[in-house]
This record gives structure tokens, sequence and C-alpha cells, in this order.
């Protein structure tokens, strides 16, 4: 096994590109050093990007946040900017594992993992967030919703890794929340999580929302018809109603010992309508 | 293959050779000779390994040692001043927060993490701050009281 520590996302690239074994990056640890204690990965190479530049910067553009993929996940509730932006993705991503995983693990290697109940992707789907793929022949650009292929599995190529994750420029009056069911109180894992983003416009009509729901499918779900059910609406009773109905029938679950297909059908729902709720009251409704 | 490192542990420039599978633990304890850090579980689930990593708290199992290149390194080694120790470790030996001790070096460098952030925090802060650390013995509320009791010396 060797280590190797770039200083650019180019040279990174290609290091990945050029393995003829098995290359693992490295940014946080907290999931690949774990795999390899259990035996699950034998890495020849290991890339660890967190040298190059800009990488571990968290910085507010034109367009939105630009978050570098190794910027830990405590380094977001830090940022007092991006908190009052994008609350549901910080909160989101301060509730994976513990504060010790939290000072190492990332956003971009959340959604790399490709679990289905990772925690910062609905929140990250709801935002509308982008990440930026950099390879040896330039970069492109990909939703967060089309990286998870499936558990464990994701769409990034031999020789792609994820230099950053963009967040959107907020629009005044907008808000989002990130809400998951645990039977404990702290350091578990989502058994059915959901991401609510939303805009409103001056008398409190939602014009805008995005809504996300983890650890009901094989990855985390975009669902379109949720969104528009209270797009139009003051999120009034009959809408919240809607909206669960809409979220628990888009759930695929499955049975496993920490949640029947039936509990996390029924929780989906009424997570959808909480996390609305926050959101609504984030973007300044009543 | 090995790797070849200059780091700083407790303030003290430290080199070390390992290998790329090893962990910061591993080194700390196998290498280094500091082993104050615990392997209670090896996968960042018990906390008894946690260190101060560039000013953030990590488990030490869950980093490579390779990764430590011009890092610096807080331990349990180096939380006392000379004999004199540091509130949070006089506050768990008066308060009883401790009996077999294995968590405890975790304990108290979760402790030092939370209250470099938050000099003031409520019950439910601490207990939420230390959720990543695992005791066996004490039953948790004599380790919230000692962080209650350092925190408020340490406040003055
Ligand atoms: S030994 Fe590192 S968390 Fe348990
Ligand atoms: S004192 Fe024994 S595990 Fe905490």
């Amino acid at each position: 096994m060797r280590y190797e520590v770039p200083v650019t996302a180019k040279e990174a690239a290609s290091l990945l590109m050029k393995e003829k074994g098995k290359a693992f990056v490295l940014a946080g640890g907290t999931d690949l050093l774990v795999k390899m204690k259990a035996g699950v990965v034998a890495p020849d190479l290991i890339v660890d990007i967190k040298a190059i530049k800009g990488i571990k910067e968290i910085k507010k553009t034109a367009t939105g946040f630009t978050i570098g993929a190794a910027v830990p996940c405590a380094a977001l509730d830090e940022n007092a900017a991006l908190v009052k932006a994008w609350p549901g993705v910080v909160e989101a991503a301060n509730l994976i594992g513990s504060k010790q995983v939290q000072g190492r693990c990332t956003m971009a290697g959340n959604l790399c993992n490709a679990s289905p109940a990772a925690d910062s992707v609905p929140a990250l789907i709801a935002a509308g967030a982008k990440v930026v793929i950099t390879s040896s022949k330039g970069s492109r650009k990909l939703a967060v919703e089309d990286v998870p292929a499936g558990v464990g599995r994701n769409n990034l190529k031999k020789g792609e890794f994820i230099t950053a994750i963009e967040l959107p420029k907020r629009a005044p009056k907008s808000g989002d929340a990130y809400l998951r069911f645990i039977p404990r109180t702290e350091m578990d894992i989502a058994v059915v999580s959901c991401a609510v983003n939303l805009t409103i416009d001056g008398k409190g009509i939602i014009t805008k929302a995005r809504v996300s729901l983890g650890a009901v499918a094989i990855t985390a779900l975009l669902v379109k018809e949720a969104a528009k059910a209270i797009i139009g609406t003051k999120l009034d009773d009959a809408t919240k109603a809607k909206l669960a109905d809409i979220c628990s029938a888009a759930c695929k679950p499955i049975d496993d010992k920490r949640g029947t297909v039936e509990f996390r059908t029924t929780v989906a729902g009424v997570l959808a309508r909480r996390a609305a709720e926050t959101a609504y009251t984030r973007a300044g409704g009543k | 293959m090995g790797v070849h490192v200059q780091t700083t542990i407790n303030g003290d420039a430290v080199e070390f050779a390992c290998g790329v599978d090893e962990s910061l633990l591993d080194v700390l304890r196998n290498r280094v000779g500091l082993t104050g850090a615990k392997e209670g579980c090896g996968t960042g689930d018990c906390g008894a390994c946690s260190v101060i990593l560039d000013g953030r708290l990590v488990c030490s199992c869950l980093v490579l040692g390779a990764e430590m290149n011009g890092k610096s390194v807080e331990t349990i080694e180096g939380m006392a001043d000379g004999n004199v120790l540091h509130p949070l470790q006089q506050h768990f030996i008066d308060g009883a927060a401790l009996q077999c001790g294995v968590c405890t070096p975790g304990f108290l460098m979760a402790a030092q993490a939370l209250l470099r952030k938050n000099p003031d925090p409520t019950e439910e802060e601490i207990r939420f701050g230390l959720a990543g650390n695992l005791c066996r013995c004490t039953g948790y509320d004599k380790i919230v009281r000692a962080v209650q009791a350092a925190a408020k010396e340490m406040r003055g």
C-alpha cells in the first residue's frame, strides 16, 4: 500500500487515473479507515487530498457557497454566513457520528460513500447543491442527487474525485431543515430522514421548494411531487397532510432490525411535515 | 512500504517511521510510547482514543500515522502542567468520575475540546459533547458533574 499527498487536484486525478490497483481517496477517512480495518477494502494506493490548495476552505461566492471537499463537518457550524443561509444543511452534517467523527468527516465523503442513510445527502439534495468533479481532463458538475448510484456505489468514473460542493445563492425569505428518526438521542444512523428547502413570497406563499427523503430507498430521493404539492400554498394543514401522503407514497424502504417498511413509510410523512414547518418558519413564514 | 513523518506532539517535535496502514493511535502507542490514548474499538465508536489534531477533536484510530506530517497533536500526556493536574483531571479524581479508567483519557480530551469551544456548557451540551465517548463503569453522571465543576473553576 502506498500513500500520496498531491498538492494540486490535477496531480491527484492523474495518480487516481494511473493506478493499476485499487486507489482510494482519503479526506476525513471516517469511512475508509473503518472499511480497511474490517478488511472490506484493501487499497493499493491512498491519495490524501487534504493538501490540495483551497480544498479545506468554505468560500462565499457570487453564486452561493463553495465548500471544499476536505472541509470537516465540524467546520461548517463555525461559519456564521453558511449557518444563516443553509441551517438545514449544517444541522444535517452535524448529526453525522460523534464530535470526534465530525472533526474529520466531510460531506463529499458522506456523499461518495453512498449510504442510503447518509445524513448530509438529503439536505444537500433539497438545497439543490452540485458537486464539482475533477479528473485529469478537467472538471464537470453533477447534481448531488445524481452522485449515488446505489448502496455503496457512486457515479464517479475512474480518475475522478469530488473537489467541492456548491450551494446555490440564497433568495430572500428562504429556509431549509433536516430531520431524522433514530431510536437514540445521538450517535446513530437514520432510520428515516427528510430535508425540505423552500422560498416564500411577501404574503407567505411558497414559491419554490425541494423535498428529499433518506433511508427509504437505495439512494436518497428527490421527491418532486412533494415539492409541487406545497408550492403555491401557505403550508396549511390540508397541504401538510398531502405532503405527508406523497412522501409516504414515495418510499421504497427495506425491513430491517432498525425499522419496518410500515414504520419507515409512516414516519417519512411525519418528518416531511415537521421539516416543512421548520423550513417555513426559518423562511419567515407564519 | 514505510512513511517517514515529522510532526509535533504536545508541543514537541517528533519523528517516526510507520506503515501506511498504521493509525495515529498505533503510532502513538507503539512507536512514540504514549499509551494514554486507548483502543476500545478501533472503528470510531468509543472515543477512548480521542486526541486533538490541529485544534479538532478526533478519534486517533481513524487517522493514519502517515497523515501526521507537519501536523500538531495534543494527547492526554500533555494535559497536566508538569506535576499540576489540569482542573478537568483534578475534578475527575475528586468526583470519582472514573472506575477502571480506560475511557478516561478520551473523556478528558473530549471535555477539553468542548470547554475550549464552549466554556459554560449546559448539562445537555456536555452530554451531547461527550456522546462520542463510551464508559462501561461510571454511568456518566459523575463525569458530567466533574466537567461542570472543572468548567466552573476554569471560568474563575
Ligand atoms: S478506539 Fe478509536 S473510537 Fe474506539
Ligand atoms: S471508567 Fe471504566 S469505562 Fe469508563
